[in-house]
């Protein structure tokens, strides 16, 4: 029973932030230089979700994962879909992984 | 208006999700393990990917649940780690400013790291999401994490840490694979990205990852609002 609580109360932790930015947005008018920091967002996200992060894939060594995300950057690089550069990524680190 | 033979809109965002979809399974399928293994009964664990949605939380939870810690900080933790989600409904409900209400709650359930950033690169290269498309990519990478959940849960015993343990590097190589695109369209986009990852490093240093991922992100973006050019709409 606890661990059902403790299961309700992390879900209204984060599905209310998500609803509330649905309910917000739709009620004011942004002015432009807000749109254009949301609109900035996405990259931004993306960046502080991969670094420092990707060290911490094996976190006894982190140039493990800093080489399987340089290896993912050129498969990205060289406009290969998105499945292979997730691919190549994983043998790389299982690679280095059975090689440490 | 819609031609008989073109796939239905729902279906051709679940094919956009695949992508998602590789990267959920494995995590979901060692969240699934980790859960049987601290000793979470089947039950909460499906209700908690299905309800909570947030691998990172998840797997926290389960741990912080493993050493004993009490439901407070569980759901406070999940809080701070998860808050980023209201930074980015807030940048991808700005997108999608002309769904209804209703769809816009029901798809802002949805939004996870990878969703949002699949959705809001795809707007941003040009694209015409419908609501139907974004709610079958979201339900796609959803039920993806839940039946992951159920299958690490009860596979536990069969798979060896070692190949679940690998496959951590794939969310990133997913991340990484929708920014290198990004970036070539528009370099400002790349240095928005190089600074905030230098600011959520440094923000690291000083608080728990989940803080420092959101002011990263707030910051970066920021930054972005004065020298990302002018959305052309």
């Amino acid at each position: 029973m606890t661990v059902f609580w403790i299961v309700i109360g992390m879900s209204l932790a984060t599905m209310v932030p998500r609803w509330l930015s649905a309910w917000v947005v739709g009620r004011l008018r942004l002015p432009a230089w807000v749109r254009r920091w949301l609109n900035s967002i996405p990259f931004a996200a993306l960046g502080a979700l991969v670094f420092p992060g990707i060290l911490s894939v094996e976190p006894k060594e982190p140039a493990v994962g800093l080489i399987g995300g340089i290896v993912a950057a050129i498969l990205a690089g060289f406009r290969l879909p998105i499945l292979f550069i997730i691919m190549g990524a994983i043998l790389t680190v299982m690679g280095m992984k059975t090689w440490l | 208006m819609c031609t008989k033979r073109e796939r239905p809109e729902g279906l051709k965002g679940v094919i956009a999700a695949v992508p998602i979809m590789v990267g959920y399974l494995p995590i979901a399928i060692a969240f699934g393990v980790i859960a049987q293994q601290t000793g979470i009964p089947l039950m909460p664990t499906l209700l908690m990917s299905m309800l909570v949605y947030a691998g990172a939380s998840q797997l926290m939870a389960a741990n912080m649940l493993a050493a004993g810690a009490g439901g407070l900080e569980v759901v406070l933790a999940t809080f701070v780690l998860n808050f980023r989600h209201f930074v980015m409904g807030l940048s991808l409900m700005n997108l999608l400013q002309r769904f209804p209400l209703r769809w816009k709650i029901g798809l802002s359930s949805g939004i996870t790291d990878e969703t949002f950033a699949m959705t809001s690169l795809r707007i941003r290269t040009g694209e015409k999401l419908t609501p139907r498309f974004t709610a079958g990519l979201m339900l796609g990478a959803w039920s993806t994490w839940v039946v992951g959940s159920f299958l690490g849960y009860s596979l536990s015993q069969v798979i060896p840490p070692t190949i679940s343990e690998s496959m951590s590097i794939a969310l990133y190589a997913m991340f990484i694979g929708l920014l290198v695109p990004a970036v070539r369209e528009e370099w400002r986009a790349g240095g928005v990205a190089l600074a905030s990852m230098g600011l959520c490093w440094g923000f690291s240093q000083m608080m728990a990852s989940g803080w420092a991922i959101i002011l990263a992100t707030v910051c970066g973006g920021l930054l972005g609002a004065f020298w990302m050019k002018e959305e052309v709409e």
